[in-house]
């Protein structure tokens, strides 16, 4: 961490007092963003945290003179050299867009356009405004994708933004950002879309790139630990309000509020034991050496072994690709596998859904990793929830509504919402109604198929505590598809870790997570953020070694 | 919902039994709308009673200018303008609905089940549309009604074919994006059937943009039958139709009359009053998938 900046550095940006609110047709409406100051130096980082709907992206964006259609600045004041941000003429604000302040956004695909190359894209911002002309603009450019530690910088930009990975696209948004040298860059939660081992590189150049180029920066997150990495200030805010302002290690150390000590105790999590499966038991599902393509080509996965008991909460963890996500299509028959065996309670699971039993459909039921597409937007809770007691059993209307209202109960849902869309719900209650759809079906076994990386943390932390209550009280057992391991040590009682498509360790939570690992599995655990600051520069050196053994693994495997 | 419940005949009856329409109150737009095609059933279906004069009697010279016997003066052949245009209300609203409506379940069964099965029945069903669609319509219009004939049911189907290719389309495309969505996926994993799944979870989403295709195609099928009324192979003289009445009288525009703009303004009106209903439709149905506020 850099040492605090000192008092006779030069204020870059004061934000005084800003409130922005949203204004219909109808007149004002709910203030987003309230009476909220700071305060930012050059070449200082401050990190805005808050759960989803805190404002965060509302203030990033308002940095920029920019507010979401609907959303007015309607007080406060934003003062950057010299200038009211709020009060800057179209012209002023096109001259501060690039060169004063510049964005970096959470989905560098959609970001891009894919008919351009990267290096005509990242060169724009400087060409128009005037400040370089092409052949330095490309220059400068290739200096940002080394600096960035892209590969192959000198012909990097050449290539089309699907031609490179997310993490590489990240960076190359950075440097389209920095393209225009602007004072102050805005983050806004720019790694939360990639995996954590990918997190881990991207996060060390943005790093590196504020630093050396002494650049202010917003940086806007819902990751404490991640937060820590990069600022030296935090800001925690909840519903458009701050609730505490301090320097990094101060927020993480000696929180003072409530809220801020709420969040940092969900972090800082410590593992806890899970009663373990009966092993004497027979398994419930069992997924013999199962292989699985989409195409004739490649399989996606190969020669994948699991099982599963009563009670038993197994993980299935991974980077995105490593096909976590279609071994569950595989075990409830959405794709058919091509060689293998999936066996439940004994008989033999038809590899297509049509040539299995309902009973067999409803023993095995699924939760979605986003709740808002998972629950049909035109149907009421009671049409949702109720709807596998009626396909299933075939109960009546008034069974049906009795049992409703007893599963809302159950999921901690006021029962008056038994007449609500979905669309009127948050996304951690989506996602308890999804929870009670599959209990509907009196499960024996539920897929979680990243049922949290789409919640904030406080609401993903009692989903799962509602999770392992209804374990306990039901004994229904889970397979737990996620990339957070963070979330594997506290739940699952067993673990098994997916590369490319192949299982590449197995076994009990607490001996895969134990030393001696596999590499693979050091190098997912190690690329967890942890809330210490010095964790970045640590992992970074242990990294290299870690990374070469995990990667001649693979080749071996 | 069904598609039928969205044409004008039922929006009209809900609107009378209460102020909540799909249960949402109507804003100012949807309220114009309604009345004006409330208005239109209505000189449609009393026609008889309202209409000074049979649509079909001669009452004077041609090209009569309006007096106060004839508000609106008379057309080519001395027959009364406003009772042509009373009558035409029947004839044009009710081929529309009708037309669009048939068209509309055509469409969107094939189209679902194209979408929902895949396979051989989306690729037997998708190049038959496509055959259609090369034809260009007037001509395909032409060779199905001089063989078998001008009736008026041989004009709706021919018309409610046509333009049930363009719904296909739609619907097959709206139908593809939904059924990748988890909830669809979710019912098939719960083993829920083909017919459930286009009925109940496929359908009820995929009614705003087939809303909005319905207020433009029935609008469109006003100025087909004109076209094809034009060739002589529409609505058959003495029948009065807006469409037909444009034609008839559009030379007179050049004579300093304002006769061809009263069949043309009642087109327009209506048009208006449709789409005014539907876009309404539409403002619901986006606030009900939850935007973020």
């Amino acid at each position: 961490m850099t040492g605090s900046p000192a008092e006779a550095q030069e204020t870059l940006l004061t934000v005084k007092d800003l409130r922005i609110e949203v204004r219909t047709d109808r007149g004002p409406g709910p203030v987003l963003v309230d009476d909220v100051s700071f305060t930012l130096r050059r070449g200082e980082v401050l990190g805005l945290i808050g759960e989803s709907g805190a404002g965060k992206s509302t203030i990033g964006l308002s940095t920029l003179g920019y507010s979401r259609s609907g959303c007015v600045v309607s007080g406060g004041s934003m003062m950057m050299g010299g200038q009211d941000i709020r009060t800057m003429t179209g012209a002023q604000r096109r001259g501060l867009r690039g060169r004063g302040v510049a964005y970096i956004a959470q989905s560098a695909a959609a970001s891009f356009n894919p008919s351009i190359t990267i290096m005509d894209q990242v060169c724009e911002v400087a060409i128009r405004q005037g400040l370089m002309n092409k052949a330095e603009a490309e220059a400068a450019a290739r200096a940002l994708f080394r600096e960035l530690e892209l590969p192959n910088p000198d012909t990097f930009g050449s290539r089309y933004p699907h031609q490179v990975s997310g993490g590489q696209l990240q960076r190359a948004m950075a440097a389209m950002a920095m393209a225009a040298r602007p004072d102050l860059l805005v983050f806004d939660e720019p790694t939360t879309a990639l995996d954590v081992t990918t997190q881990v590189d991207v996060l060390a150049s943005f790093r590196k790139l504020i630093r050396e180029h002494r650049t202010a920066a917003l940086y806007i997150t819902h990751d404490l630990a991640v937060v820590a990495q990069i600022a030296d200030r935090i800001m925690v805010l909840r519903r458009g309000k701050m609730v505490e302002l301090g320097t990094a290690r101060q927020i993480l150390n000696e929180p003072r509020e409530d809220y801020t000590k709420r969040l940092v105790a969900e972090r800082a999590f410590g593992q806890t034991s899970t009663p373990a499966g009966r092993d004497a038991e027979k398994p419930l599902l069992s997924v013999n050496r199962v292989w699985a393509s989409y195409s004739k080509f490649a399989n996606v996965i190969s020669d994948v072994s699991v099982e599963l008991r009563r009670g038993d909460t197994v993980a299935v963890v991974g980077e995105s690709g490593s096909g976590k996500s279609t071994l569950a299509r595989v075990i409830v028959g959405l794709l058919p596998r091509s060689e293998g065996e999936i066996s439940f309670g004994g008989q033999v699971l038809s590899p297509r859904l049509a040539g299995r039993s309902k009973d067999q459909l409803r023993r095995v039921q699924m939760i979605y990793q986003i709740p808002d597409v998972a629950l049909n937007p035109r149907q009421t809770l009671l049409d949702v929830i109720g709807r596998p007691m009626k396909f299933y059993f075939n109960r009546s209307n008034e069974e049906v509504r009795a049992r409703v209202l007893d599963l809302l109960r159950q999921i901690d849902l006021p029962e008056s919402f038994i007449t609500r869309y979905p669309s009127e719900l948050s996304g951690g209650q989506k996602q308890r109604v999804s929870i009670a759809r599959a209990l509907a079906a009196e499960p024996d076994i539920i897929i979680c198929d990243e049922i949290t990386s789409a919640l904030d943390q406080l609401v993903a932390e009692e989903i799962l505590r509602l999770l392992k209550r209804l374990q306990d009280d039901l004994g229904i057992a889970y397979l737990f598809i996620t990339h957070d391991l963070g979330t594997v040590k506290r739940i699952a009682n067993k673990v098994v870790v997916m590369l490319k498509g192949r299982v590449v360790a197995a076994g009990e939570t607490a001996e895969v997570f134990t030393p001696p690992h596999h590499p693979y599995t050091e190098l997912l655990l190690s690329s967890v953020p942890e809330m210490r600051g010095e964790w970045l520069d640590e992992v970074l050196v242990r990294r290299g070694a870690i990374a070469a053994a995990a990667k001649a693994s693979v080749a071996t495997a | 919902m069904t598609v039928e419940a969205l044409t004008p005949d039922a929006i009209a009856p809900r609107r009378r039994r209460s102020i909540r329409l799909f249960g949402h109150k109507p804003n100012l737009t949807a309220w114009i709308g309604l009345i004006i095609i409330a208005l239109n059933i209505a000189v449609a279906v009393l026609a008889p009673l309202i209409a000074p004069y049979p649509q079909a009697d001669i009452v004077g010279d041609a090209w009569a200018d309006p007096d106060r016997l004839h508000w609106l003066g008379l057309d080519n052949l001395g027959r009364d303008i406003l009772s042509r245009l009373i009558y035409g209300a029947r004839l044009s609203i009710g081929l529309s609905s009708l037309i669009t409506g048939l068209a509309f379940v055509i469409g969107i069964v094939c189209g679902f089940t194209a979408a929902t099965l895949g396979g051989w029945v989306d690729a037997v069903l998708s190049r038959i549309v496509d055959l259609l669609l090369s034809m260009p319509v007037l001509i395909f219009a032409f060779m199905i009604l001089s063989v078998l004939g001008t009736d008026i049911p041989v004009l709706i189907g021919t018309i409610a074919l046509l333009n049930a290719t363009l719904v296909f389309r739609l619907a097959r495309a709206v139908a593809m994006t939904i059924a990748s969505l988890e909830y669809v996926e979710a019912a098939k994993v719960r083993g829920e059937g083909t017919w459930w799944v286009i009925s109940r979870e496929i359908l009820p989403n995929a009614i705003p943009p087939l809303a909005a295709e319905f207020g433009l195609r029935f609008c469109f099928t006003f100025l087909l039958i004109a076209a094809l009324s034009f060739l002589g192979l529409g609505i058959q003289p003495p029948l009065a139709d807006w469409g037909s009445m444009v034609k008839d009288y559009r030379d007179m525009i050049n004579l300093d009359s304002a006769a061809p703009l009263y069949p043309a303004a009642a087109i327009a009106i209506l048009t208006i009053g449709v789409n005014f209903v539907v876009d309404w439709m539409l403002s619901i149905h986006s606030r009900g998938h939850g935007e973020p506020a």
